[in-house]
């Protein structure tokens, strides 16, 4: 009894371990692939889109890792001190191309691009992906950041059309605060991270100001980036922007205003159709959008830049398939059917009706913003501008600096930049 | 003794003095660029660094503050589980319930609970009349280090009364009886009899706290990453930050080394500690 009760352990442990090591059989090729879990394209469907890769590819398992976006920049560095054992594919930001070329962490995959898409694509992609001239990987998310308002606060405050200059949002929004209609009419995504870079970045290119200037001086301090400062200092004072702000993300940021608790919100495409979907949002059937506003006299519109591309690291032992798994999931025919959370790169899609049905006024805004996307500065030391900018704006939101003063510093913190 | 050592040299000393070795140079954490020394620029650049020391003295402030209040909160609720009553043993296993979570969920868990909008700590304290409505604990610098001490607190407090109460439980009942006949008061027994003897313990939890705490990062990491505005940005982030971040391995091994300093010296304390307590 005793030595059957052993046997038969010994053989539901064995059985146990081998149903629930995740290893492919010995012919196929895994590959590791790092995602991140917010924004754009659902878990489920990057899951979605794997599988249908795995079926059409027999040979190939893709091993699927999400993090979040503020832990995916250095989850790809640190994986490349791994050695060979690292990913073999991963999702990077517009901001890194320059960083990572330099130290060589990503494949030169110009050569397998083929020229036929190079005029299938949009710019505003491709850059994504280019630095010194050649292409690092293939644009999978072709974002930018929309300003969503809600139709029914709007019609509430007799206001008959959402705001085209930023101006118009204050002056909208002072109306909304002002007969009650919601306590914090504008919600951003203000926290210490990249996402207020975003907002910020939005802005500045709203007002035609720079980052640098054509010296490469830094001029955050002056003309139009310092008015972009100015006018995120104004609405927080004007009690028209959500004083949490200074705390979100952009998830936070589509809770807040998928609660009702806001009229207008900056974010990403994927809020559209999550603000409207019931099953994620009090205000489902409220929600619309438009570009971002523009300025009197110098924009009628302004977007940043927020793509994100597809890289094969260098140190991958997998890169013939890393690339064809890449090719998949950034074809036409992938990206026309889950157009719902993230837009596709191919300028065609934008007349193809089936991907425009139910979010028609998404692809009209898209059609503006994308060709009006502002680049963020594309230098190696990134990160440590951005860090830079993001502790000089938030003094400004805090009360701690004036706008002039803080953002005086951060020209000085950034010729300090080794 | 000798496989002892030499584990301990592969283990420690090796990673210790690459660090050391690292911090002399301008080494990239990654990456194909070529290494060279720099003598002292690290350190110089280091000291001269207005936003390393800011995060020096955070580092200093949310090591004195929380292990602090978590020393004084340990030895209460360790006095009180030495008390007779119904559930204590129920009681005792849950105390130790906040220490036994990962720091992560810790983080996660209070992150929640200090959230602008729905947060139960908003809730508490305006059902109390304490604030008048909602506010934001983690975006604002005023409040912010001192919300991530709070759960910091929680979560470490647990430690120092497993320590205490372990002290309190040999502690021979015959002398408070005896104290008692004399006359003594509760508050007298406590300073003459309990702390005398729960002195030695203590003082070891309170110096392995001072070294966990002045290193602090998860927390940090998971709560604020640093903001706002770099008001909890603290030591051990700014190590992080340097090397990962900026990729800069050899400036971020002399702030590592910096850190370690300081460490050095709590555990030299730490030591001498131990060492007097041998003796008495």
């Amino acid at each position: 009894m005793n030595r059957f009760v052993k046997l038969a352990f010994g053989v539901g442990l064995a059985l146990t371990l081998g149903v629930l090591a995740p290893r492919p059989a010995s012919a196929d090729v895994l590959l590791n692939a790092l995602f991140m879990k917010q924004a754009a394209y659902s878990e489920d469907d990057i899951r979605n889109m794997t599988t249908a890769f795995e079926q059409a590819n027999p040979g190939i398992k893709v091993n699927l890792e999400f993090v979040a976006y503020e832990a995916l920049h250095d989850k790809i560095v640190a994986a490349q001190g791994a050695g060979g054992s690292g990913y073999d594919v991963v999702l990077y930001d517009v901001i890194w191309p320059a960083e990572f070329a330099k130290h060589g962490f990503l494949m030169d995959v110009t050569s397998r691009v083929p020229d036929s898409e190079t005029a299938q694509v949009f710019d505003g992609a491709w850059s994504t992906v280019t630095y010194d001239g050649k292409r690092w990987g293939m644009p999978w998310i072709l974002d930018t950041k929309y300003l969503f308002y809600n139709k029914d606060m709007l019609k509430r405050a007799g206001i008959a059309a959402p705001p085209k200059t930023w101006d118009e949002l204050t002056a909208q929004a002072k109306i909304l605060k002002d007969k009650g209609i919601v306590q914090y009419p504008i919600v951003w995504s203000w926290a210490q991270a990249e996402a207020l870079i975003c907002d910020y970045a939005t802005l500045v290119a709203a007002y035609k100001g720079a980052f640098f200037d054509a010296g490469g001086k830094p001029v955050f301090d002056q003309d139009g980036a310092l008015k972009a400062m100015q006018y995120m200092n104004d609405s927080l004072r004007d009690g028209l922007t959500n004083p949490n702000s200074r705390e979100y993300l952009e998830e936070d940021v589509r809770r807040v205003f998928s609660n009702g608790d806001a009229a207008f919100a900056l974010n990403w495409t994927y809020m559209y159709n999550m603000a409207n979907d019931p099953k994620e949002s009090k205000v489902a059937g409220q929600v619309e959008l438009e570009p971002a506003p523009g300025v009197a006299g110098l924009t009628t519109a302004s977007a940043v830049n927020g793509s994100m591309a597809l890289g094969i690291p260098s140190n991958s032992q997998h890169a013939d398939e890393a690339w064809k798994y890449i090719s998949y999931i950034t074809s036409q025919p992938v990206h026309n059917k889950y157009a719902q959370l993230s837009l596709p790169i191919w300028k065609s899609s934008y007349d193809d009706p089936t991907v425009a049905k139910g979010q028609e006024s998404l692809i009209a805004a898209a059609k503006t913003s994308i060709a009006l996307m502002f680049p963020r500065p594309s230098t190696v030391s990134y990160q440590e501008l951005s860090a830079i900018l993001q502790k000089r704006i938030q003094q400004v939101l805090l009360g701690q600096a004036t706008a002039e003063d803080a953002m005086h510093q951060a020209v000085e913190d950034a010729s300090r930049l080794r | 003794m000798f496989p002892m050592l030499a584990i301990m040299v592969t283990v420690t000393g090796y990673p210790l003095l690459s660090t050391i070795r690292l911090s002399f140079t301008d080494a990239s954490l990654v990456g194909n660029a070529p290494m060279s020394w720099v003598g002292l620029e690290n350190y110089i650049y280091a000291f001269t660094d207005p936003d390393f020391r800011d995060a020096f003295f955070r580092s200093l402030y949310f090591a004195f503050v929380s292990v602090g209040v978590e020393v004084i909160l340990g030895v209460l609720v360790a006095l009180l589980l030495n008390q007779e009553f119904f559930g204590r043993p129920f009681v005792r296993a849950l105390v130790v319930l906040p220490w036994a979570l990962p720091t992560i969920v810790n983080a996660m868990m209070w992150r929640l609970i200090f959230n602008p909008e729905f947060g139960s700590w908003n809730a508490l304290l305006t059902q109390l009349h304490l604030i008048d409505a909602y506010r934001s604990w983690l975006g604002d610098p005023a409040t912010v280090m001192n919300m991530v001490i709070l759960a910091d607190v929680w979560k470490n407090y647990p430690l120092v009364t497993l320590i205490v109460l372990a002290a309190l439980q040999i502690i021979p009942p015959e002398l408070y009886q005896a104290a008692a006949i004399d006359g003594a008061g509760a508050w007298r027994q406590f300073w003459k009899i309990t702390f005398p003897e729960i002195l030695g313990p203590l003082s070891v939890a309170l110096m392995l706290r001072m070294i966990d705490a002045f290193k602090v990062f998860d927390i940090i990491y998971v709560m604020t990453r640093g903001g706002p505005a770099d008001a909890t940005k603290t030591v051990s982030f700014y190590v992080y930050q340097e090397s990962f971040s900026y990729l800069r391995a050899g400036s971020g091994a002399a702030y590592a080394v910096l850190v370690g300093l300081v460490c050095g010296i709590l555990i030299g304390l730490y030591l001498m500690i131990l060492r007097r307590q041998e003796h008495s």
